[in-house]
């Protein structure tokens, strides 16, 4: 029912929020009660994210909470910032030089899924590509100009633009044809790409950690009011009778 | 909901249509009572949003001190969930007066529940060097000023050493007991803590029984 | 009634004013579904007033603190989360249940004489609710809230020589600033919920001065002596509408009948309410837009700017007209128009069900335009939606021409004279 509507109200093409680029969305199939790629996703993104974006809105302390991890061990093993439990997710990099390497200021993440939505950052994630060109010599196909580096190049590694050959009314053209990814990283494509969808689940968690509480709870809320209708419907016909 | 089911089925007689009360009564009930129970887990949220919140909680949680560079005699100040609470290294001397005066106490031995069940004792502590006390006059919430070297003579007879609240006058001895014919009701607080190491003290938590 | 009430009740007359507007008031006894949607913007309406002082509770109305509050709101308050998404679904429901509201006003004739004052009461319901909800979406302080502001507010600078100075005036700044937010918090919180209250207040006395319309769009009430007892309401109803009028065997009290009923629409209200709530708040993007969960950038304009769903039908007015000015002036006309509904329509019979083909087909089509005309206002610009728009525009103005052409001398069913069995 749900994706019935959300897919009818999307079909509906207004809410383009996808920056400056017609790129095809690769779906990003997540799921917030699998906890494991959240915890997979978290170890990612304070791995390889937090250096330089911050989640100033979210504590790690309810994230190891929501996430099932106890508050030692996330402090151990994810905690690279601040020192107690209790404090916001921010990173260590001042933002006033931030602006000078990139340009801008590395966009706070906490609600980036809210903005872009899961698909867009899962195919951005994967469609980095070598463009010399580029200050950090790297472009992106959904998000082109980028100023960002290619942080994950070392899971992913070098990802290439390719062309193929083909004949299009008798006549030989090259076609783009995706990205390929020379065998340097220390993943493969599909340990990469179930990777970026982990660190996708995570943004998603971040974006709204209410989303589960929510769900569980709209459950039973809708079933209440459903009780209320029939004693109310019922109460109504027994006293319209009168009237009819 | 009741008051209506009555009215109504005395307009209805006078529509002279037959009616089943007991079906009518019984709906009228089953529908408020639902609606009730609506109406009050509505109201949850509302009551529940004003618990401390995540961020007020952190501000709350336990604080760690460094006692190592106390001096003997010396009263710090630290802060816990945004109150004033004392540190007093208690000479020995300081704690050989304490029984003295015991006479002129409202609550000489802590009958009353305002410490840890470890602090019930002479010196209202876990280790009777050290006197940990939230700095709240249990009165009307002051904080009370520390007087030293005699200067709580001019309050109290014989006593050289309290603590005296401004505010209304109440008079506390080295171990936060309320002394006789002033305004506060009860001895100062003893918050919960625990010593981790001999230099640090943890406050905010008990240690668990083991 | 026991002496303490009768003791109140010589004090202040509670109990009279009960029975005379919400238990004894006589309801006429065909009204269907389109009539619950004034109790359900009652119900809204006092959904945003409660969840909106609890927001209050944590909101901080600055440039620096607006958007990380709200944040604060959703992860550190407990079930902030749920009074701040009560808050924005209620928005748009407010106007699902207003548009609905107006449009049973339109088919059933609801705005004609007697009623023109309630209906222009309602307009300035409908207007005082836009002017809130526009405030209300700026105190995010996301990037929607900074650049619709933006929007909104420059449209005041198409005002001939005063205009410039007023946006700044408006502003308190040279940009839409945390001066502008904290302005718009004032009104939003206090200012005009009290308009909105007092509006509503005075709307509902000018309902039970007049009386309640219905579908057949003919008068419950007769003059004096005019029915025969046979012919009277053997319910019971409040003295001060039977001792002016003879009311007609064609209504039933107020209290429990409507309010049952009214219960029952709650009931599916609320499912629909919290299943939105519960599952879907952003609703695709067009409850909470997905731009404003992005913190207000003065620097950086997001690619494509559109108001919240229910002023878009007005802002694809606005982008019809290819002059700032004369968009503007097309946008207020478009809400003027309605305004003068009661004095549009010249003719004598209200319900569509009584009156000409025309009528209806014209209704049905103003109805389609103005969900045509909200697609096009929340859709980014291309070009077919310019001619598009302007068609769509002249076709809204098109349904008051038209209603005022034809409604002098339509061509009307027969109307009974009291309500059909």
């Amino acid at each position: 029912m749900r994706r019935v509507i959300a897919a009818f109200l999307l079909a509906v093409p207004s809410m383009v929020f996808a920056a400056g680029s017609n790129y095809p969305l690769d779906h990003a199939e997540i799921d917030l009660n699998d906890k494991a790629s959240l915890q997979n996703g978290a170890k990612l993104f304070m791995n390889y994210c937090l250096g330089c974006h911050q989640m100033q809105y979210q504590r790690y302390q309810r994230t190891f909470t929501d996430l099932g991890i106890p508050d030692e061990l996330g402090q151990q093993y994810l905690q690279f910032t601040g020192d107690k439990v209790s404090d916001y997710i921010t990173s260590a990099m001042p933002v006033e030089s931030a602006a000078t390497w990139f340009g801008a200021p590395p966009p706070d993440l906490t609600l980036v899924s809210r903005v872009r939505g899961p698909d867009w950052i899962y195919t951005y994630l994967r469609t980095f590509y070598v463009d010399e060109s580029r200050p950090f010599g790297v472009n992106n196909k959904v998000f082109p100009e980028v100023g960002m580096p290619h942080v994950l190049q070392e899971l992913q590694g070098t990802p290439r633009e390719h062309y193929e050959t083909v004949m299009v009314d008798g006549e030989m053209i090259e076609r783009y044809a995706g990205l390929k990814t020379q065998e340097n990283g220390r993943m493969n494509a599909e340990e990469y790409d179930q990777a970026m969808l982990d660190l996708v689940n995570f943004l998603e968690y971040t974006g709204e950690p209410s989303r589960l509480e929510s769900e569980s709870m709209g459950k039973w809320v809708l079933i209440f009011i459903v009780v209320f209708f029939v004693f109310a419907l019922l109460l109504k016909k027994e006293y319209w009778r009168d009237v009819h | 909901m009741s008051n209506v089911s009555v009215d109504a089925s005395e307009s209805s007689q006078a529509q002279g249509q037959p009616q089943n009360n007991n079906r009518r009564r019984f709906l009228t009930v089953a529908t408020s009572v639902v609606g009730g129970l609506g109406v009050a887990g509505a109201a949850v949220p509302f009551i529940a949003s004003w618990n401390p919140s995540a961020k007020a909680k952190a501000a709350g949680a336990d604080v760690e001190v460094d006692i190592s560079g106390i001096e003997p005699g010396q009263l710090v100040r630290v802060m816990w969930r945004s109150k004033p609470v004392w540190i007093v290294r208690r000479t020995p001397e300081l704690l050989a007066t304490l029984g003295a005066h015991e006479d002129q106490l409202k609550d000489p031995n802590s009958e009353e529940e305002q410490q840890p069940g470890f602090a019930k004792n002479e010196y209202r502590s876990l280790k009777a060097e050290y006197l940990i006390l939230v700095g709240i006059c249990t009165h009307l919430g002051c904080s009370p000023q520390h007087l030293k070297d005699g200067a709580m003579e001019q309050y109290a007879e014989g006593v050289a050493e309290g603590f005296f609240c401004p505010c209304h006058g109440s008079k506390f001895d080295m171990a936060g007991r309320v002394f006789e014919n002033v305004p506060a009701p009860t001895n100062l607080v003893v918050p919960p803590y625990q010593f981790v190491d001999d230099t640090h003290v943890i406050i905010g938590s008990e240690a668990e029984v083991a | 009634m026991s002496g303490f009430l009768k003791w109140i009740e010589e004090r202040i007359p509670m109990m009279r004013v009960a029975n005379m507007h919400a238990i004894q008031y006589p309801a006429p006894r065909n009204m269907n579904f389109w009539y619950v949607f004034g109790f359900l913007a009652t119900i809204v309406l006092v959904n945003q007033i409660v969840t909106g002082i609890w927001l209050t509770m944590n909101f901080e109305p600055s440039a620096e603190r607006a958007f990380a509050s709200v944040e604060y709101i959703m992860r550190e308050v407990d079930y902030g989360w749920l009074i701040r998404y009560m808050h924005s679904t209620g928005a748009s429901a407010f106007f699902i249940v207003v548009y609905m509201h107006m449009f049973r006003g339109m088919i059933y004739g609801s705005y004609q004489k007697p009623r023109e004052l309630l209906w222009v009461f309602g307009m300035f319901i409908y207007l005082a609710l836009m002017a809130e909800a526009f405030m209300g979406y700026v105190l995010p302080w996301g990037q929607m809230s900074y650049w619709g502001a933006q929007v909104i507010v420059s449209l005041f600078g198409a005002i001939p020589v005063i205009g410039p100075d007023l946006v700044i005036w408006i502003q308190g700044d040279y940009v839409i600033s945390g001066a502008t937010l904290n302005r718009f918090f004032a009104l939003h919180v206090i200012a005009l919920p009290l308009v909105i209250v007092i509006l509503v207040f005075l709307h509902i006395i000018a309902l039970h001065e007049v009386g309640s319309n219905n579908p057949d769009g003919i008068p419950i009430k007769h003059k004096k002596g005019s029915l025969s007892e046979a012919d009277k309401t053997k319910w019971k109803i409040h003295e001060y509408y039977t001792d002016k009028y003879d009311i007609a065997d064609d209504v039933i009290p107020f209290f429990p009948h409507i309010v049952l009923k009214d219960l029952v629409a709650f009931a599916i209200f609320l499912f629909a309410f919290c299943y939105i709530m519960f599952f879907m708040p952003e609703m695709g993007g067009y409850f909470l837009e997905h731009p404003n969960f992005e913190i207000a950038n003065p620097l950086k304009t997001p690619e494509h700017i559109f108001p919240v769903w229910y002023f878009t039908p007005f802002y694809a007015i606005l982008k019809a007209v290819p002059d700032k000015l004369l968009g503007v002036i097309a946008m207020f006309s478009a809400i003027a128009a309605l305004f003068a509904l009661p004095w549009i329509d010249r003719g004598n019979v209200r319900s569509w069900r009584y009156r000409c083909g025309l009528h209806k087909v014209n209704l049905l089509v103003f109805a389609a335009v103005f969900v045509f005309l909200g697609y096009l206002g929340g859709t980014p610009q291309e070009n077919w939606k310019i001619v598009a728009s302007q068609f769509a525009t002249v076709m809204y103005f098109g349904f008051f021409v038209l209603l005022f052409l034809y409604s002098r001398k339509e061509k009307t069913k027969p109307v009974p004279t009291r309500i059909p069995r």
